[in-house]
Parts: C-alpha cells; structure tokens; sequence
C-alpha cells in the first residue's frame, strides 16, 4: 500500500490534488520544477507500465501452446452419415462424412433467412463436398453441440443442438434457429491425402 | 514379452545401483579437481550474441554424436529457429526423427516424424535403459548442462576436449576414461568427438577443437536461449534507470534547496 | 508524534466526497503527506522503503509465476524450465524473482544495520524494531520455502537437511520431522505445502509490514544523531522531500538490481540448482543461499555435545538464538545514548561486529573442513569450522556482554542540542551537556 505513496509520489499526489505543503520561493523557480517533476513522474510511469505489460503479456499463450497448431487425422474409416470429434488446440472438431441428402440440404438453405449468411461452398476444402469440418464449440457461450453421435438429437435441421440454450445448427455448421450469432467455424485444414487431413 | 521385461528391469535396476555407487566412490576420490581455462565466447560481455552460425554447426555435432546418448528434454525441435533455422528448415530436420505418438484408434503406439512442436527425441525410454546401455552411469540431459555446471562453456569445452591417456599411478576403473577436468579425473563417457566426425555444410573444417567449440556454443544457447534478447533489453533498461536516476536527482536537489 | 493538522482541503469533489466516509485521502495526507520527518535522515532512511518496494515486486512477479509453475515433483522443475523458454516474458519475470529474493534481503539487511548504528531500536521504538525482526523471520521462512520451488538439486537437498533440523528437538523431533514432510522424506507432499506456504506468508509479511509502519508512525523516525526533533525546525514535511529522496535512492537500487537481472541473472544461484532433483545422489557440498550462509555458518559452529544439549540439538538454537536474540537487543544496550556517531566505543564494536558477519558468510560458503579463506587468501593454519566456532562466539558475546557493558562504562560524546543545530555548518555549533529528549527514555507523549 504505501510503497506505491513512495515510489510513484509525484504521480499520487498530483491525482489527489493535494496543493503542494511547502511555499513556493519564485514563479521561476516553481515552474522549472514543475516541469522536472512531471517529467520524472511521467518517467516512472512509463517504467511501471513498461514491467506491466510484461506482467499481462506473461498471460497471454505461450509458445508451446501456440505451437500445438496442427493435428492429423485419419478419415478412412467413417461412414457417410457417420461423424468424429477430435481434439485440435484443446477444442472439439466435429468432422462429419455427409451424406448426399445432407449436402443438398445444406447447399439449398436460403442466404437470406441465415443469420449469419454463408453459402455451403464457403465452408468446404478442396471440393470435397462430403467432409464437413468444424470448431464444435457453440459460438453463443461455448457449450458442445450435440449431433455427433447415433440417438443425440441433432436439432430441427439436421445438423447439431445445442442443448444450453437451444441453438440449431443445419447440415452445413450454420446457425439456424437460437441464440448464437455465428456459424460454427471451419479450422484452417487440408487433404495432405486423399482421407487424411491436417488441421491447423 | 512380460518375462523380457522384467529381467531388463531388473539388470536395469542393478545398473542403477552400481551407478549410484560409482558416482559416490567418484565424489570420494575426487581429488583436485582442474579449472578449466577461460575462452573468449561470443556470448560475453554485456553486447555479447551468440553465434549463430557456431550453434548451428554445434547442434548438427548434437545430432549426429551426443544425441545417441544424451536426451534435451526441454527442447522442442521448434525451438531451433532461436538459432537461426528458418520454420521451412526446421519442420525438415523435425521429419528426420521418429518419434512416439498414439494411441491410435486401435489402441496402439506408432512411430511418426516429429513435428516442430514435438520435443528432442529421447534416445533412452527411462533412467533405467540409460543407464543399462552405459554401463550403469546415466548420461545426464543436456538441456541446461551449461549451466548446471560451475565454469559453465569453459567447463564443457575442457572437458570435451581433455581426454589423455592417464598419469602414472591412476589405475582407471573398468569402462572409464580419464580427463582431469571431470571431477575425480575418471568419465565413463569415452571421447566421443573425433577429427572430420560430422561433415559441415558451411566448409568449416570439423577439427576436434572445432566441433568442441560449436556443441558447446549450441549448449550455451540451449540452455540460456533468451540470453540475446535480455542482454538488448538490459540495455534499454539500464538506460532507461540511468536517465530516470539523473532526472530524480535533479528533482531532489530542486526540491531540496530551499532546506539549506 | 505526528502533529495534529487542520483537516486537508480537497479540491476534488469526488475525493471529497470519499474522504467524508472513508478518510483514507486525509490518512495518507497525515502519514505520507505532511508527515514530520527528521530532516537530516540521510540515504540509509530510504531502505526501508526499498524494501517495501522489493516486497511488492516479488509479490507481482510470484503471482504471475505461479500461474505457469506446477508444484508437483514430476514437473516442478520442467514447469520453470518452461517459464524460462516458452512463457512470454517468463525469463525475465523469473530472474527478477529470482534475484529479487537477493536484493530484498540486501535492503532489508542494509535496513537492520543501519538501524543497529543509530540505535533505532532503543526507547521508545522497542516494538517497531521486534515487529521489524518478525518480518525477517518471516522472510527467511517465505525464501527457504521458495527456493524449494524449482525443485533442483540444492532445492531437494537444502530442504532435507534443514527439515531434519527439527529433528533435533528432544522426544517428538522425528514426528516433527514427518509431519513438516508429509511423508517420510521429502517428496511430493513436502513441495505441495512449500508453494501453499510460500504464497501465503508473503501477504502475512504484508500485514506485519502494516504494523510496523503503524508503529513507525506513532514515534516517527529516527535520525543520525538520535536525537528527538523538538519541533517543525527540525523536521520536513514526508512529501516532497522524503518520497523524492526515497523515490531516487530507489531507481538507484534498481540499477544496481536489473544489473544482475540482465547481465548475471544467475551470478548469486548455484549451478547445482540446474540439475533436476535426484533423491538418492547429494551434491559434495549443500550451501544455502548468500543470505543464509552467517547462520547456516553458526548451525554448522557447534561441533561439541554441551551439558546434556547434543551438538545437533545445539547448533540449531545457536542459529536460532542468533536471529530471536534481536527481541531482547532494546534492553540488552544499556546506552543512554542512541546513535553511534556520539558512542566513540560502540561505534568500533558496530564494525567489528559488521566484519564478524561477514567472514560468517564466508564460512557458512566453505566446506567444513576446508582451511578458512577469504578474498582469495587462504589461511592454512585454521579451518573454517573453528574461525565459525570464534565468530559465533563474539556475535553472542557482542549482544550478550559488550552491550549491557559499553552502555555503563562508555562516555557518550556531547550532543548536540538539536537536530537543526547538528545540521548547521561547523563554526555555528555549540557542544553542550546532555540535552533533555536526547536519550532514549520512553517519551511521555508515545
């Protein structure tokens, strides 16, 4: 409490308003020394903003986090119809083999009546109409959807539900009906293979 | 499969026994233990950097000789970029090691190239294979070897460099090598480094003193790889105080003067 | 001491306003304001600030290490090795812990000496000074723990041989010991309550700093010449003198501090620290930090078994004993007189003692055995231990004997009459015979 009265003095009492206790000997005099002590003040304050920022950045990922970029995955074994989660920077990535009746549903939703307009072809690599890649976190507060696996209701357009507050997901990853504003976003990923992506 | 293992874990065990034993009779027959002479670093003084290019060299010497023996646990192959390897350059030497991974969907280990993000492959799969394979002494991790060690690069350096045959009177202990810069004169690392061993793509002559010089200039920077950055900050900062000093003591002697 | 002012005008209404109903802008005014300062504290005056400057940045700093570190013995020592690579900024925040823990304890040092010189701990300033060595018991349990924390060699040994201390302890010792473990040796348990520790006395120091600046405030500072101020001519307003001078001697500090931050940031550490811990292989040779090494040196003393008081059990009061017996220091020295530029025989017997400190340091860094040196000369003829046993014996017989007896027989020089007066050039001062308020008797006012 008090190192801070002592180490940032000028600054501290300049906040209070506090009229300096001492009497001023000349005009001259007291505006010089005015201007070295705001000078100095503004000195300190840079240097503890300074070690601030280190402090706040200290907080921000670091490089190993950021590192754990990219994850591979095997898509041989699923189905049409048939969907996997995996785990891609400590978050669930929905992968959905769909099928054709999926596809055509996704590709003949309206523009206008999404609330977050995205044409289905926006949101698939490489021409590979039948993969579905997306981030399955909900993007109104951060719940899982369901509709990954058999008997999970998969909302009022085929896609995904989220149980939390109700927010439906159509065949495409798009929000629908609900509260969230946004799609469900696709990773940045490609085909190193033919049935093999790398995401990240 | 279970029986083998057992039987490993047990001769592993008795390794391990007999190391701790042996390091204990080394610790005690340490006799005067010989200061390694001071080198002129790149690294030194408050401009000090490190070489790059020494580093670079220094960790081709890492891989192709110490790495069969020395795990670095605390580094991950990304971390080589600190040195001067471009991304492109690292994710390739990354792909040249294989490294563990899994399980996969049918429940098993596999073998993968590693990524960037991936750490040092361990040569060892524990303490105890370690220390099977080097008859019984545990080749320590190298990732901050250069500062565990008082005299830090002078020390490696001598010491990679300091094998001779022993003086009269010392009778070496069996699979031992005597270099009088180790503490107790005798190493069971044999010296490993050799005239023309690794061939650098830079044209640099691969002389014995030479690999010493870049593997230790690697150890340094593996261990203290922010050392540049805060040697460039500690400037700024010091200036920065030093300003601030002056600035303060011009406030307090302006404050101060109407006391007297 | 402080002097009732008129209550401060504000001329913010919001401070106003809040100072009506929570007066804390006219508390601050009162302590750090206008507050009477002696006006001839010299820079030894600032570190008690320093020291509370260095209490707030290892408190920062440890918070945000902590929100990487993982106190658990599989990955205590790779956590920091990834604070130091991978966190933003980690290296650096875990330097200025690091050394910080050093230089909190160089100005808490300078602050304890200077005090011993001025005699700030006699009348009335007794329990300011006792609160004061409570602060350093505290800190040297938050630092012994925190050295624990990176979980190295010297970490592992350190906190096993002083544990087994309290093996000493007649009887119970042995279930002492245990229960300080958690186990039966060192392990995983033991880390767990260090780094609860070791985040929980920081901000009990803080509430004992409180205290301690409570108590400065109701007897104000001491000065050099240990004389009382008798009134405003003798004293300056806190602010802006004193949080000026404060604030410069800091930045000074810093200097010298974020020199060996960024240019030997492992210059005071041990390069055995760098080996994770290995609970079956000890170092040749455990020393604790610098900051430990004169007491570690008086642990290590006593050699002999005494009376019916093994050498164990003795050498851990004697480190004990060596810090506790600072409670007793106000009535151990009798002098009437309090600082030690009047005290012509004391003000030797400081320094002496001072030297006596500092070749215990350097005992407490040689191997038992070894032949004592110092500064590089070595001196053959006598081993560490028994220079350790000699200078244990005066520290003792420093606050045991000489005080109590320099304060009878030592005559004090004149005093001058005031502080105002001592402060004036040469030719203006008067010597004179004991002014009232010169000595440290319990003044009625406090």
């Amino acid at each position: 409490m008090t190192d801070t009265t002592q180490a940032a003095g000028p600054v501290a009492g300049q906040a209070a308003g506090e009229p300096a206790p001492e009497a001023e000997t000349a005009e001259d005099g007291a505006t010089r020394r005015d201007f070295l002590m705001l000078t100095a003040a503004a000195t300190g304050a840079v240097g503890v903003a300074g070690f601030g920022w280190a402090l706040v950045d200290m907080m921000n990922p670091a490089a190993d986090t950021l590192a754990l970029a990219t994850t591979e995955v095997d898509l041989s074994g699923v189905e049409p119809g048939q969907a996997i989660t995996v785990m891609w920077r400590g978050k669930p990535v929905f992968i959905r083999h769909r099928t054709n009746g999926e596809i055509m549903s996704a590709e003949a939703a309206n523009l206008d009546d999404l609330p977050d307009p995205e044409p289905d072809s926006a949101r698939i690599v490489g021409g590979r109409t039948e993969w579905l890649v997306v981030v399955g976190v909900c993007t109104h507060l951060g719940c899982i959807p369901l509709g990954q696996r058999s008997g999970d209701s998969q909302g009022d357009f085929g896609g995904w539900f989220c149980p939390c507050h109700g927010s439906h997901y159509d065949t495409s990853g798009r929000i629908r009906r609900g509260p969230a504003p946004d799609n469900l976003p696709v990773p940045e990923y490609q085909f190193v293979e033919d049935l093999r992506i790398r995401i990240g | 499969m279970p029986m083998t293992t057992a039987v490993l874990r047990t001769l592993a065990l008795v390794g391990a026994v007999a190391g701790v034993l042996g390091l204990a009779t080394t610790a005690h027959a340490a006799g005067e233990t010989v200061t390694p002479p001071n080198q002129n670093w790149s690294w030194e003084g408050p401009f000090g950097t490190y070489d790059r290019a020494a580093a670079q060299r220094g960790f081709l010497v890492y891989k192709q000789v110490c790495s069969s023996c020395h795990s670095m646990e605390q580094l991950d192959y990304r971390h080589l970029t600190g040195i001067g390897f471009s991304e492109a350059e690292v994710s390739a030497l990354a792909a040249g090691f294989l490294v563990v991974d899994g399980p996969d969907e049918n429940g098993d280990m596999f073998r993968r190239p590693a990524l960037p993000s991936d750490g040092f492959t361990n040569p060892y799969e524990n303490e105890q294979m370690a220390r099977l394979a080097n008859n019984g002494s545990l080749p320590p991790d190298l990732s901050v070897i250069a500062k565990a060690r008082e005299y830090g690069a002078d020390y490696l350096y001598a010491l990679l460099i300091g094998y001779e045959d022993p003086p009269e009177g010392v009778e070496l202990r069996a699979g031992m090598h005597y270099n009088r810069y180790f503490s107790g004169g005798q190493i069971a690392m044999p010296s490993m480094i050799v005239d023309g061993g690794v061939e650098y793509i830079d044209g640099t002559e691969p002389f014995v003193n030479q690999q010493a010089w870049d593997v230790t200039t690697f150890m340094m920077w593996a261990a203290e790889p922010h050392m540049d950055r805060r040697k460039e900050m500690g400037v700024m900062v010091i200036g920065f105080l030093a300003v601030f000093a002056v600035l303060m003591w011009l406030v307090k002697r302006r404050v101060w003067s109407d006391t007297h | 001491m402080a002097h009732a002012s008129p209550p401060p005008a504000f001329k913010n209404p919001m401070v106003r306003w809040i100072d009506s109903r929570l007066p804390v802008f006219t508390l601050m005014q009162k302590e750090y304001g206008v507050f009477p300062m002696p006006r001839n504290a010299n820079y030894f005056w600032n570190f008690g600030a320093i020291a509370m400057v260095m209490l707030m940045v290892m408190i920062v700093t440890g918070i945000f290490l902590s929100m990487h570190y993982t106190p658990h013995v599989d990955h205590a020592f790779n956590s920091v090795e990834r604070i130091m690579r991978d966190v933003n900024y980690g290296w650096l925040m875990r330097y200025v812990h690091m050394n910080g823990a050093s230089f909190f304890f160089i100005a808490v040092y300078i602050h304890i000496f200077r005090g011993l010189y001025y005699g700030s701990y006699k009348a009335p300033r007794e329990l300011l000074w006792m609160l004061g060595v409570v602060i350093l018991l505290l800190m040297m349990a938050t630092a012994f723990m925190g050295y624990v924390l990176p979980w190295g060699q010297m970490s592992f040994w350190g906190v096993t041989v002083i544990t087994n201390l309290f093996s000493a302890i007649p009887m119970v010792g042995d279930s002492v010991v245990t229960w300080l473990w958690g186990g039966f040796a060192v392990e995983n348990a033991t880390l767990n309550r260090f780094f609860s520790l070791h985040y929980l006395l920081p901000f009990v120091i803080v509430g004992v700093v409180f205290l301690h600046v409570a108590a400065l405030h109701v007897t104000g500072s001491n000065n050099p010449t240990g004389i009382d101020p008798k009134g405003p001519q003798d004293t300056l307003p806190f602010h802006p003198y004193f949080t000026i001078k404060d604030t410069f001697g800091l930045v000074v500090f810093l200097l010298i501090y974020c020199g060996f931050v960024f240019f030997a940031p492992n210059f005071m550490g041990h390069p055995d620290n760098y080996i994770p811990a290995q609970p079956l292989v000890t170092p040749a040779h455990i020393v604790p930090e610098w900051y430990f090494l004169p007491f570690y040196a008086m642990l290590r003393a006593i050699t002999f078994d005494f009376l019916f008081i093994e050498a164990k059990l003795g050498g851990v009061i004697v480190m004990f004993a060596s810090v506790f017996i600072l409670f007793l220091l106000p009535w151990l020295d009798t002098s009437r007189v309090r600082s030690a530029r009047f005290r012509p025989i004391y003000k030797w017997f400081f320094w002496v003692l001072f030297v006596n400190v500092l070749i215990l340091g350097q005992v407490g860094a040689l191997a038992a055995d070894d032949p004592f040196e110092m500064f590089g000369i070595s001196f053959g003829f006598i081993s560490a231990t028994t220079v350790g046993q000699i200078c244990t014996f005066y520290y003792f017989f420093h606050f045991l004997v000489l005080l109590p007896l320099l304060g009878k027989f030592e005559t004090p020089l004149p005093l001058p009459r005031s502080i105002h007066e001592s402060v004036l050039p040469k030719g203006a001062r008067g010597g004179g015979p004991l002014p009232a308020g010169a000595a440290a008797k319990p003044m009625g006012k406090a």
